[in-house]
């Protein structure tokens, strides 16, 4: 979709006015902690820049990202975000198909040489040169590289592309990976979260588009507007846990009540995400809100935890065996130290005259 | 692997491994260890084992009057902390999460904040049994590397578990993971050294209660 207009230009043609792209810019700062000068600097600069190429790849996912995306808190701000980027290759969002969707990949990328950004969604399978995943004749693992090659940053979007997620849990049957495994010269961005919060990756390309730099990130390269704060500390249940009151099942008095969710497993306390305070669906409400634990889903292998209602303080292991064995071992030295200094008192016994 | 992932996994299933090894190594040699029979007549009037047992574990629970006045702090801060350790191990939420995924069993929690007072002012019993170890000059003499490993191993978990509740000093993770290292640490040492006492004491007193009371002596 080439065109040469402005954002500001484009929106006005669509009928959206610059108070509204200023409504959307105010939110986006807003849920990213920028100052409140910052929303009107970066609706101007949005409404001055051109659309940001980008190409969406996907790989092994299940496209619930793009869902989560395209499911975006109201339809006219939704709207906004493909007014930012020009969206110029997605297997799902796009009308091409075959050839003439691999010529569209190519040729933006030609086009936008060093300036383009990808996004990825989906892990690479690596296993016996990534095979169990292709496209058009490709396997993912070679065309994230080529079109790695010549971008300016890329976008991990979701937790399969940014830490390997499901397809990467054990026995991880295709090698999977996530993209930084792969791409190690590029800026890369991880939005994790299965699915990640739409707000954060709108707000991440729009930080990308208008200021023209990557957001500062935490070691997991996640921006740290959205993952800076863990579930735990913004969740509006940690009253009850600071008190000690939580609900034993999901049925008992204490989830009637609202209590902590901890001891059903919640994964909370360990897991950096934004679902307690932007939550999902336009702020209506997250996985905690509606009574069910936090299952860790914005963190590397949250899959291979021990289990989604296993409590943080459990052992992961199997310990029945190995403690077993451990008795069987223990009591057997014990029985034989003992059998030996009977023997020596027998002995010493026997030399007595 | 993150810290956390090593602790609740490989470093909990070795530390429990160790300790389930440890305690039946050294309770079944000791059990079945060869005894010196009983060559002595029973004092006439003497009670049965069982209540000897009884009486001279009961016996041991305080300090015989003649000995009180040197013993009654050291008797007291004892007890203060033995019972702050007890209400911290089974009364707090986390921990009864611990006992349900091992043995299947649960009892209702004690609040938070109450098992947080309870840490604090064991904490400070603990530091006061150390500084009365290392500021009484017979007991620094009696006292070995055993000791202060006892005291060690066992005040590390008080101190990882306050940081971890009140998120103090790092992310919640990296407290929790290190709090749960801290106890596979107490439990690997457990069955080698004096916090052996814990399954000893029942022996040795109900011991020497069956000892003396064979014999008609008061203890
Ligand atoms: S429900 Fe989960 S995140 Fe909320 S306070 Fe309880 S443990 Fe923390």
């Amino acid at each position: 979709m080439p065109d040469n207009a402005t954002i500001g230009e484009l929106l006005a043609r669509q009928g959206i006015s610059r108070r509204a792209l200023l409504k959307y810019a105010t939110y986006l700062a807003s849920i990213m902690a920028l100052p409140p000068a910052a929303s009107v600097a970066m609706a101007d600069a949005l409404a001055k820049s051109h659309r940001q190429s980008v190409i969406w790849l996907s790989f092994q996912e299940c496209t619930g990202c793009t869902e989560s995306l395209t499911r975006s808190f109201s339809p006219n701000l939704e709207d906004i975000i493909f007014n930012l980027i020009s969206l110029d290759y997605h297997e799902t969002l796009q009308a091409a198909s075959g050839e003439a969707a691999e010529a569209a990949r190519l040729s933006a990328m030609k086009a936008n040489k060093g300036k383009y950004v990808v996004v990825v969604d989906g892990s690479v399978s690596t296993l016996d040169g990534g095979i169990y995943s292709t496209n058009a004749g490709k396997t993912n693992l070679q065309v994230l590289k080529e079109t790695a090659e010549d971008a300016l940053a890329i976008i991990s979007v979701g937790t399969c592309a940014a830490f390997g997620g499901i397809p990467h849990a054990r026995p991880n049957p295709t090698g999977a990976v996530a993209v930084s495994d792969i791409i190690t010269n590029k800026p890369i961005i991880n939005i994790s979260g299965c699915p990640p919060i739409p707000e954060a990756i709108a707000g991440t390309i729009a930080y990308l588009v208008t200021l023209g730099k990557i957001p500062e990130l935490d070691h997991l390269g996640r921006p740290k507007s959205f993952f800076g704060e863990s579930i735990h500390d913004r969740c509006y249940r940690r009253p009850f846990y600071d008190k000690g009151l939580f609900a034993k099942s999901f049925d008992d008095e204490g989830a009637r009540n609202g209590w902590c969710l901890y001891e059903v497993g919640c994964k909370g306390p360990v897991t950096y995400n934004a679902c307690a305070t932007v939550k999902w669906n336009g702020g209506v409400s997250f996985p905690i809100q509606s009574g069910h634990g936090c299952l860790g889903c914005s963190e590397p292998n949250f899959w291979d935890k021990g289990g989604f209602y296993k409590p943080l303080p459990a052992s992961t292991g199997e310990n029945g065996t190995i403690v077993a064995g451990a008795l069987v071992a223990g009591a057997a030295v014990g029985a034989a130290s003992a059998a030996l200094s009977r023997s020596r008192k027998n002995a010493a016994k026997e030399k007595q005259p | 692997m993150t810290l956390l992932d090593f602790a609740r996994g490989p470093a909990l299933s070795f530390a429990y491994a160790v300790f389930v090894f440890g305690v039946a190594w050294r309770l079944v040699s000791l059990l079945l260890l060869p005894r010196n029979k009983e060559l002595s007549q029973a004092k006439p009037g003497a009670p049965s084992v069982f209540s000897a047992a009884v009486l001279g574990f009961v016996r041991h629970l305080w300090p015989q009057k003649a000995y009180l006045r040197g013993t009654l702090f050291a008797t007291l801060n004892g007890y203060v902390f033995h019972l702050g350790l007890a209400i911290i191990v089974f009364g707090l939420a986390q921990h009864i999460l611990v006992f349900q995924s091992l043995f299947g069993i649960n009892w209702p929690n004690l609040p938070s904040s109450l098992i947080s007072v309870a840490a604090v002012v064991t904490l400070a019993s603990l530091v006061v049994a150390l500084v009365r170890r290392l500021t009484s000059p017979v007991l620094r003499l009696i006292s070995t590397g055993n000791d202060y490993i006892a005291w060690f191993v066992t005040t590390l978990p008080v101190i990882t578990g306050l940081l971890a509740v009140s998120h103090l000093g790092a992310p919640y993770e990296t407290l929790l993971a290190i709090h749960i290292l801290s106890i596979a640490l107490l439990l690997i040492v457990f069955p080698f050294g004096k916090l052996m006492h814990a399954f000893l004491v029942f022996l040795t007193r109900t011991g020497t209660g069956i000892f003396y009371a064979r014999r008609g002596a008061e203890i």
